[in-house]
């Protein structure tokens, strides 16, 4: 199957073009010095350079800093509790629950913005960045508990045992033995949660109020209003801080 | 510390402390997730009040009015373009998939991750790049009139068309991955074999591979179809007028228009057909799997 390899790699390989090209592209050309074409004109960071006096952009990002880091920190929280106590119950009530917890991330996102909108509206609590929190701290909590799950599962149960063994309660093996074992998938779900929550525009679009503007929604309302090399640099840097963030959580998780 | 506990004290305290962990997390998702979607279902049986707010009363008028034509349209094309999506996805995926299930486990790592990471990027970037290159005064366009190939412009961006094209691009990676899980389970003495019986190629990939590759064909279909189904982002950024989709829809009831009933109804019908297919994927796999057990 020689020939064959060949062909497979070929067509491996435009998929995989098809893939990165168009964000290479965008990385390249938010380093062309002109403002309206799209032939190239010379390197320039001047588009970087306008990123970085541009009070509004630096507030959005603050408010997406923010926001990533308590809904991470909510979702473990929850997450990891979740993880770890499936493992106490049935194994039917476990599977029931391992699959609801899969339908928050199948369900189309919009879906999820309008149900959490209207849930704060007829609740009488105000869009803010509380409310986008909460949001992304909703669809992390699967995020969380599937890594977590995925891990506890290949643990040996015999060291659970032996610390029950040896006179350690449930809460000291827990303390002592799961989790300290668990730390790798704990600290890999928490960079993908943050990495999630920094990238979510859905959501917080439905859930946002007035003045709660994250970054993505920064990027938006400015593709919006027309075209900018400016865009082409918050893009790039956009995806680079997020590739960088899931390729350290992706190496975390396999230690 | 405690010297010498009675040995049934670890076990007896655990139904009791899991549920101090399993607390607070049933907790938020039920009142995040399953009451805001049931408030949803709620109010699709409400009806709009003459400045935009909800009357609280029952009726099924939301979901008489989704059959008029316009919103029978729209459906329409978002199922045809998420079909058409997922295809794609396949027939550029399957490739792919293949390779990376027969390569080294070493190359096997790289391309998984490879094909990962742009899943895991802002979606919304990643559409942006394709404004960028599609626009008239764009990457592809300028390139094509250096080349000669085109006199002017075509129109690229804002179509069907485009649409799709940011689709694939956005869900490939959920087709290669589970068809990957599932090539890599395909055992290679069933395809050498048939090779060395002077089988063809086509028929190795038909009769063997294929068949075999069903659970995860049918996954990665479904993880592309329905995301592809209820997208807001692409066919907001890519799409033209007529290109609007179900979440484009949703999206302008609720914060356009203001008929919350009548969006919330168009969710449901999305959410039940999200549902209905979800359903008939996990009976249709594990009953699979059930019958390669019982053979």
């Amino acid at each position: 199957m020689k020939q064959a390899g060949g062909w497979l790699w070929r067509l491996s390989l435009a998929n995989l073009l098809f893939l990165y090209g168009p964000i290479a592209l965008l990385i390249l050309f938010s380093f062309n010095a002109s403002r309206l074409s799209a032939t190239w004109q010379g390197w320039t960071w001047q588009w970087y350079r306008a990123l970085w006096v541009n009070q509004a952009l630096l507030d959005a990002t603050a408010n997406s800093l923010w926001v990533a880091a308590v809904s991470t920190v909510l979702a473990l929280f929850l997450g990891v509790g979740l993880a770890v106590g499936l493992d106490s119950l049935s194994g039917r009530r476990q599977r029931q629950i391992e699959q609801a917890m899969l339908l928050p991330l199948v369900i189309p996102e919009v879906m999820m913005g309008v149900s959490l909108l209207l849930f704060f509206v007829l609740l009488q609590i105000p869009l803010s960045l509380m409310t986008v929190m909460m949001g992304h701290a909703l669809f992390n909590v699967p995020v969380v508990v599937i890594i977590v799950r995925a891990r506890l599962k290949k643990l040996d149960p015999r060291l659970m045992e032996v610390a029950a063994d040896l006179g350690a309660t449930y809460w000291n093996t827990l303390r002592y033995v799961t989790i300290p074992l668990l730390r790798p998938a704990i600290l890999g779900a928490g960079l993908m949660a943050f990495t999630i929550s920094l990238d979510d525009f859905i959501v917080t679009y439905f859930t946002a109020g007035p003045g709660a503007t994250t970054l993505p929604l920064k990027v938006y309302s400015m593709i919006k209003s027309g075209m900018s090399p400016e865009i082409n640099a918050l893009s790039a840097l956009f995806v680079i801080v997020s590739m960088c963030l899931i390729g350290l959580s992706l190496l975390v998780q396999r230690r | 510390m405690n010297s010498s506990p009675p040995a049934g004290r670890a076990e007896s305290s655990r139904p009791v402390a899991s549920w101090w962990l399993l607390g607070p997390g049933l907790l938020w998702m039920g009142l995040l997730f399953v009451v805001p979607l049931s408030l949803v279902l709620v109010i699709s049986f409400a009806e709009r009040g003459t400045y935009g707010g909800i009357v609280w009363s029952f009726s099924l008028t939301n979901y008489l009015d989704l059959l008029h034509p316009l919103y029978a349209r729209i459906l329409g094309q978002s199922i045809l373009l998420a079909a058409v999506t997922t295809v794609l996805c396949l027939i550029m995926g399957f490739p792919l998939a293949y390779y990376i299930a027969r390569t080294t486990p070493r190359r096997q790592g790289i391309l998984l991750l490879l094909v990962m990471i742009p899943f895991w990027t802002n979606f919304l970037v990643r559409t942006y790049a394709w404004m960028f290159i599609l626009r008239t005064e764009g990457l592809l366009n300028t390139l094509l009139l250096k080349l000669g190939v085109i006199a002017t412009p075509i129109e690229l961006l804002y179509s069907n068309t485009a649409v799709v094209i940011g689709l694939v691009y956005g869900y490939l990676p959920f087709m290669v991955l589970p068809l990957y899980v599932a090539l890599e389970q395909v055992d290679r003495t069933l395809v050498e074999a048939a090779w060395d019986l002077y089988a063809t190629r086509w028929a190795i990939l038909w009769r063997i591979i294929v068949p075999l590759a069903r659970p995860g064909i049918m996954a990665g279909c479904l993880l592309v179809f329905i995301p592809s189904l209820g997208a807001f982002l692409t066919p907001d950024l890519l799409g033209g007028a007529r290109s609007m989709m179900v979440g484009n829809l949703i999206q302008h009831e609720f914060l356009v228009a203001r008929d919350w009933p009548l969006g919330a109804a168009i969710s449901c019908l999305l959410m039940l057909f999200v549902m209905g297919m979800m359903r008939w994927l996990l009976h249709a796999t594990t009953s699979h799997s059930r019958q390669e057990d019982a053979s």
